[in-house]
């Protein structure tokens, strides 16, 4: 008998849409029990288009020969100590955010998506969390397996996990995913699947990957393109869970535009690091914040969001302020780390005149006027001996928990400052993003784990800021942080190189 | 003779990360111990989830079973991603190569009738069990505690999901590719009365909360008993009916069995081994479990393989969990 020929898509429904069925003996809602409570209308499951038809024998074959070739060039850049080839030991630094900021989100991706893997109703959309889910896995295993090696030659990187549980500034991101854990399983989908993957990825990922590219770090720019086309994978899986939702029941879109607006903002916020490194972090330049912005958000987001208006989707709420954003942010943070490098866990540094001036060139309408000469200033006292940095402990936004280091963008002298109040406790914010998602939840904010209120309330140990660097975050101080100049960082770089 | 390639040595700093040097001294790690062991965040949680607000996001409490270390749950294989997707893709390799091998050669008109439909009786229903089977791993992947067991949960669940997709292969080979088996085999696990058991124990499993004792239910005991009945007894079967091709295509799932095997077997022997609480639990899951899958699988291992079949395949279990410790 001659089989016949089966479409791709005939072939997936056979071999994995027709896996479920209806339920005789248990309530299904019982096993799939987190659908209903968003208030999120799914109609009809078997409606959902499956994003990548990639069965389990044809993920293991790939990825298996994705993983060989990542390995090997992980054993030879070990091998030949490739940490030499590195432009400058100031590009470690960007590393060190990384791993202790960004490979445990990948991480809780993997959790979160297990999760959803597990409890959406409809199997298709299950199996391809599920594949997510795994992937992501795999993203924190390689990123640990590249930075391995720089961990033997460099100080930071060694209990990034134990960092990212408890230093003040990783509360950042860690706090973004949990919250998008802690949401409903379908708000997790568009803040990860959607917001972060689809929209914001190339301004995460995508940049730490190019700094690895520009910068000689072979490790990390292969993890890289071997994670490209998950990546990919991930974009369209995050682009489905948006239309399925809107297609699904009109009452779906307010909540979804609710969502999208809370997680822009939340997204923004996140990528204040990202604009720092980019813009100082370094050595050799991709392209500053700004421009990164504008084509890969500002032109990429704003055909999406044109696309998606004909389900009654809008920008995101404050896109207008983003928009000034991109002129400030990376200044802003950058000199708050500065001044609080004692506190970091990588060094800091003053740009070079070169990165002053390429700064200048990029930022024409604000660099000059309000930046330069804070950094002018800091040159002058670090000639005198008197490297700058702040004793005190900054005040956190109860949202993003950022320190509150944004100022009002139209008046880049004022920090912005906003407050609410909630059962008789007041609450800070540095925006009106902020404030907006706190009191649209206020009971899941109350809870943020603000590291500067819980070492002002002693759960940190102390008493002094160096104690708990050193006791609660296990911080090798004076090594692992501070400035560059001086650093054993760059001592053990000038005795590699034989310069004095 | 050998030759020796001058390389320029540094001496590092440290030869791991400090997690792992505190588990196991200032030496070189393996890649295993580096990608597993404490990645998965314990403290400071920030908002507990909306769909379980008892519990923090990462909470042990979601098993009755409690451990000092929940790293103590070391693979045996070792498996990280890049290990196991390496040695699932070499499984694959021989498997796709059956396949091929069976379909080119058209091995399936050496079938009888009978053999044929006790293939599509017996064997292709599976696919709803190892569908199960995925989701009542992922459920251990997302509420598990420590990535020791977490990512071998997660490619377990996996696993399942590919030994479903095997089984309907076999289906649409048997039916040319019109989808016919498969909806023949998934009429008899919805209808026939001797799957009405094992999917309402499916069924059961799904709405069980401790993940734990689903691990228990799902990975020790049903997959011992239905391994054995099915892909030792009935491949015995089949084989002796002259059907032994069908061979071909059940490889994948035979290794694989011996693998997870050894897995579970060593999570069982670990939990056991951790305090008398643990074990009495574990023997109670186990007993309940057990009971509950005998009476589901006697109708199948009955019209499958006749009366002695069941007890065999509980002898081979019940030898297992003695061995891992539990009197």
């Amino acid at each position: 008998m001659a089989a016949k020929k089966l479409n791709i898509k005939d072939k997936y429904r056979l071999l994995t849409r027709d896996l479920d069925w209806e339920f005789s003996y248990q309530d299904r809602n019982k096993a799939f029990p987190f659908e209903e409570f968003e208030g999120i209308k799914i109609t009809d499951w078997s409606k959902w288009e499956d994003p990548f038809r990639l069965t389990m024998d044809a993920y293991w074959k790939y990825q298996a020969e994705k993983e060989r070739k990542l390995y090997a060039i992980f054993d030879a850049f070990a091998q030949n100590n490739g940490q030499l080839n590195i432009s400058d030991p100031r590009y470690v630094n960007a590393l060190k955010i990384f791993l202790t900021g960004v490979s445990p989100l990948e991480y809780q991706a993997f959790q979160g998506f297990a999760h959803t893997g597990r409890q959406f109703g409809g199997v298709g959309a299950r199996v391809a969390c599920q594949m997510q889910s795994i992937d992501e896995l795999r993203h924190v295993q390689t990123q640990v397996h590249a930075m391995s090696h720089y961990n033997k030659f460099f100080d930071g990187l060694q209990d990034w996990s134990h960092m990212h549980d408890r230093v003040w500034y990783l509360s950042v991101p860690k706090s973004f995913f949990n919250d998008a854990r802690a949401a409903g399983p379908f708000e997790f989908m568009v803040a990860i699947g959607f917001s972060f993957e689809y929209v914001l990825t190339n301004l995460l990922f995508v940049p730490f990957m190019s700094g690895a590219a520009y910068n000689g770090d072979m490790a990390t720019v292969t993890f890289g393109f071997s994670a490209q086309s998950d990546e990919a994978r991930h974009m369209t899986l995050g682009l489905e869970v948006i239309k399925f939702l809107l297609e699904q029941h009109e009452d779906n879109v307010p909540i979804v535009q609710r969502w999208i607006d809370k997680w822009f903002w939340r997204g923004t916020r996140l990528l204040t690091i990202v604009s720092m490194m980019m813009d100082y972090m370094l050595p050799n330049k991709v392209m500053s914040w700004k421009e990164a912005w504008e084509v890969y958000f500002e032109e990429a987001g704003g055909a999406l969001f044109k696309d998606l208006a004909r389900y009654g989707i809008r920008m995101p709420k404050y896109a207008d302020i983003i928009e000034k954003e991109k002129e400030h942010v990376s200044h802003q943070a950058w000199w708050t780390f500065y001044t609080h490098g004692h506190a970091a866990g990588f060094h800091t540094w003053i740009p070079t005149d070169e990165e002053l001036d390429w700064l200048s060139e990029k930022y024409p309408d604000t660099f000059d006027k309000y930046y330069r000469p804070r950094w002018e200033l800091a040159k002058e006292m670090e000639a005198k001996g008197e490297r700058f940095y702040t004793k005190a402990l900054p005040q956190l936004c109860t949202t993003c928990q950022i320190p509150m280091l944004f100022t009002e963008m139209d008046d880049p002298t004022q920090i912005s400052y906003r407050d609410s109040i909630y059962k008789g406790d007041r609450y800070h914010f540095c925006s009106d993003g902020c404030k907006d998602i706190f009191d649209d939840e206020p009971e899941k904010f109350v809870q943020s784990w603000l590291p500067v209120h819980q070492i002002f309330q002693g759960n940190c140990g102390g008493p002094d800021v160096e104690d708990i660097l050193r006791d609660y975050y296990q911080m090798n101080v004076g090594v692992d942080n501070m400035d560059i100049k001086g650093s054993p960082d760059e001592e053990r770089w000038k005795k590699w190189k034989g310069v004095a | 003779m050998s030759i020796e390639i001058k390389t320029a040595t540094m001496e590092p700093v440290r030869n791991t990360y400090a997690n792992v040097e505190r588990r196991f001294g200032d030496k070189p790690a393996t890649r295993y111990q580096e990608a597993t062991y404490d990645l998965q965040s314990e403290t400071n949680f920030h908002y507990r989830p909306l769909w379980q607000p008892e519990l923090e996001l990462n909470d042990p409490r979601r098993t009755a079973i409690v451990m000092s270390d929940w790293y103590a749950f070391k693979d045996p294989r070792q498996f990280y991603y890049g290990a196991y997707v390496q040695q699932r893709a070499k499984m694959q390799e021989v498997a796709e190569s059956n396949y091929a091998f069976f379909e080119k050669r058209d091995l399936a008109r050496f079938l009888s009738d009978d053999a044929r439909a006790e293939v599509i009786r017996f064997l292709v229903p599976l696919r709803h069990l190892e569908h199960t089977a995925n989701l009542n791993n992922m459920y251990g992947a997302a509420y598990g505690f420590g990535t020791a067991i977490t990512q071998a949960l997660l490619f377990n669940g996996m696993d399942r999901l590919g030994m479903a997709q095997y089984l309907s292969r076999i289906g649409l080979i048997l039916d040319g590719n019109s989808g016919d088996a498969l909806a023949e085999a998934k009429q008899q696990w919805l209808e026939a009365d001797i799957w009405q058991g094992l999917r309402a124990l499916c069924e059961e499993t799904l709405v069980t909360e401790d993940w734990f004792e689903v691990m228990l239910a799902q990975n020790l005991v049903m997959d011992a008993l239905v391994t054995d009945l099915v892909y030792r007894q009935f491949d015995q079967k089949l084989c002796d009916a002259g059907a032994q091709d069908i061979g071909m295509l059940t490889e994948f799932m035979q290794l694989w069995n011996k693998d997870a095997t050894r897995w579970i077997d060593a999570v069982l022997k670990t939990a056991v081994a951790e305090s008398e609480e643990n074990e009495a639990l574990l023997a109670q899951w186990i007993e309940k479990w057990r009971g509950k899958a005998a009476e589901a699988l006697a109708p199948l291992a009955d019209a499958m393989l006749g009366a002695d079949a069941l007890g065999e395949a509980l002898a081979l279990l019940d030898k297992r969990v003695a061995k891992a410790g539990i009197k």
